[in-house]
């Protein structure tokens, strides 16, 4: 009986030693924290947009500064307009859409080199409507 | 009902007319570019300056750092400049003369035809462009501008404009103000000469005729800067 307790004991103890270890190595990552400032849907379902957001900038780019086409959808501007943090108005910082983003998938930004990564347009639209956070 | 020939041809011709009324209007309208309409060879941006009327103040240069948001170091010799005062001198008589030169847009750009990944290019309606997406910063171009017209990015930049990208590494030079131009405005350099200098500074369409700049050159005269090069430039000079 004594044994069956000692070994009962002995295997939850390391379940939640695994837990906790879980739990740790978790923690270690800088998870993204992702916040929609404004409106309640993107240019394009979200799927779409987290997969192919770079083709669209990419083929939008070409188009404004060879074509001088400046249509609103996939415009940089735009994207920051929207989703530029509340607090500090940018895309970029610890909570910004962007950056967050992109340290956790470890890829290097260079848009915001030459690019301001501020809103432009003062929260227009933004009253009212809650932020959420996925 | 039945029409006889004559009042067939009478409501015919009303009805080709009626169609036309608007294909008239969009010519009146062509300046005013929708974003979705790209830019076409149908016009050419320039400026026409008369350097009588051009004074000794720098609105322009300062309205393009401005509106461009250029701004230096105080390192003249490695500071961006996209338009620059320059003053000439005739030796023998002393008589001085100030223009403002920058980019001249030329219809045969030289910075064009060295630049070795495409970045350097010319839009179709004429203004010369540096796309810094796949400028290497070889600096090809700034040898190869007559004008000096050209800078090279050395130092990280912060602060730019919304409208006007700018970045260490690249080549940039005079957009003629594209982002206004494309919203059917006039360059900042030509609304501060008109509003703070001596309104020596007219943009136009050199190819519409019912255009002032066109009006202007056809009965005056005017002068490219190097005309012995024949790039066609887009920037037209008076009283040089």
């Amino acid at each position: 009986m004594l044994r069956v307790a000692v070994a009962l004991l002995v295997a939850v103890s390391s379940v939640a030693a695994l837990a906790d270890g879980q739990q740790a190595s978790a923690g270690r990552v800088a998870m993204p924290r992702i916040t929609i400032e404004k409106g309640e849907a993107c240019v394009a379902p979200t799927g779409e947009m987290r997969r192919d957001h770079m083709k669209f900038l990419l083929h939008q780019r070409d188009r404004t500064v060879h074509q001088g086409l400046r249509e609103p959808r996939f415009s940089l501007k735009e994207c920051v307009d929207c989703h530029a943090d509340r607090a500090s108005g940018s895309v970029l910082g610890e909570k910004g859409f962007c950056a967050s983003c992109h340290a956790y998938a470890a890829v290097k930004i260079d848009c915001f080199e030459c690019h301001t990564p501020l809103r432009q347009r003062e929260s227009a639209g933004m009253t009212g409507k809650p932020g959420k956070t996925q | 009902m039945s029409l006889d020939r004559r009042q067939f041809l009478a409501w015919s011709t009303a009805a080709a007319g009626a169609a036309l009324i608007p294909s008239l209007r969009l010519v009146e309208l062509a300046q005013a570019r929708s974003p979705q309409e790209a830019v076409s060879s149908l016009q050419r941006w320039g400026l026409l300056i008369d350097i009588a009327q051009c004074t000794d103040c720098e609105a322009c240069v300062s309205a393009c750092h401005e509106e461009n948001g250029v701004t230096g170091h105080g390192r003249p010799a490695t500071d961006a400049h996209w338009i620059r005062k320059v003053s000439l001198r005739d030796k023998r008589t002393g008589y001085a003369q100030t223009l403002p030169l920058m980019c001249q847009h030329c219809a045969e750009p030289p910075c064009v035809d060295v630049c070795p990944t495409g970045a350097s290019f010319k839009r179709d309606d004429g203004i010369v462009l540096v796309d810094k997406h796949i400028c290497i910063g070889c600096r090809y171009c700034v040898m190869a501008c007559p004008y000096g017209a050209r800078s090279f990015v050395h130092e990280a930049v912060s602060g730019q404009k919304a409208d006007v990208p700018r970045g260490k590494g690249t080549v940039e030079a005079c957009t003629l103000c594209v982002h206004r131009v494309d919203r059917g405005e006039t360059p900042a350099c030509v609304v501060a000469c008109n509003r703070d200098g001596g309104a020596a500074m007219l943009f136009g369409d050199l190819n519409d005729r019912s255009s002032e700049i066109h009006r202007r050159m056809r009965s005056e005269p005017s002068r490219q800067v190097r005309a012995d090069l024949a790039l066609n430039t887009g920037v037209r000079y008076q009283g040089l």
